[in-house]
């Protein structure tokens, strides 16, 4: 786990804005599949609509940083920055165009999954790094218990063991969000 | 309060996939293309022969310099070069 990765939303503003490059590589990655998410699994876009309102969304942040008031809200300005850009996005390609433009309700809730998707990650990132790798490669990038067993060389029941083992201390660690605030990230 | 199973957990890990690789690059490299940027803008307000270059063939301007054509730096330098 890399010591940015441990930042708060605000701290990681405030490195970026004092022109630290490792804190702007953090700050992409920490959201960069949520503003994918919200592109293609909320609004459907095409790849190439996504990519050009993901490239957009990390411009806008890149130059308006200064402008966030509050640094702390960086993850709502983004989900706003992005939701109006991937909206001009339908809107410039044309109704006939858009492919699958989702209903309101439906829209509402992919939504609201990707943010508590979002919640996930942040409580995945208080983890250890091999937990996190375990969940990421098992349920994210869909990855079999044979290809993680292959590719960090450990026995299949090794691999589903600490699977099963990080997913309590997920599930721990999500409960303990739920009982009451406590220092995050965001 | 919101409750999480296994199977809950496991789903909403799923909602959120890595976004591909060059994307997430190019975004990384941001603060580099607006570094470059800014150069070739300075150096085009201070060089009026590169500046004429840069108005005849953008791309051919930038690669006879030694400057990688980044698609949104040139973007970005044809809009000011057209509102200037």
């Amino acid at each position: 786990m890399s010591q940015l990765s441990t930042l708060s939303d605000a701290e990681l503003v405030q490195r970026c804005r004092e022109g630290n490059t490792d804190a702007w590589n953090e700050l992409v990655e920490r959201f960069s599949r949520y503003v994918y998410a919200v592109c293609t699994r909320g609004y459907r876009l095409s790849e190439e609509d996504a990519d050009d309102v993901f490239q957009e969304v990390f411009t806008r942040v890149f130059t308006h940083l200064d402008t966030l008031r509050n640094d702390a809200a960086l993850r709502p300005w983004i989900a706003q920055l992005t939701r109006r850009l991937c909206l001009d996005s339908i809107t410039k390609r044309g109704r006939e165009q858009a492919t699958e433009e989702p209903m309101a309700e439906e829209l509402a809730a992919d939504l609201a999954e990707i943010d508590e998707a979002f919640t996930v990650r942040e409580a995945l990132a208080t983890l250890s790094d091999t937990c996190q790798e375990m969940l990421d490669r098992f349920f994210a990038r869909d990855q079999s218990y044979r290809t993680i067993s292959d590719e960090l060389d450990l026995p299949s029941g090794t691999v589903a063991s600490r699977i099963a083992r990080c997913l309590s201390k997920l599930r721990t660690e999500l409960e303990g969000r739920n009982e009451g605030p406590r220092g995050s990230r965001g | 309060m919101t409750t999480y199973d296994d199977e809950r957990i496991g789903e909403l890990l799923r909602v959120l996939p890595p976004a591909p690789e060059g994307w997430v690059r190019a975004a990384q490299e941001l603060p580099a293309a607006r570094r470059s940027l800014d150069e070739i803008v300075a150096r085009a307000e201070a060089d009026l022969a590169f500046r004429q270059a840069l108005v005849a063939d953008l791309e051919s301007a930038l690669q006879l310099e030694g400057y990688e054509p980044d698609r949104r730096v040139v973007d970005e330098l044809k809009r000011r070069f057209s509102e200037s």
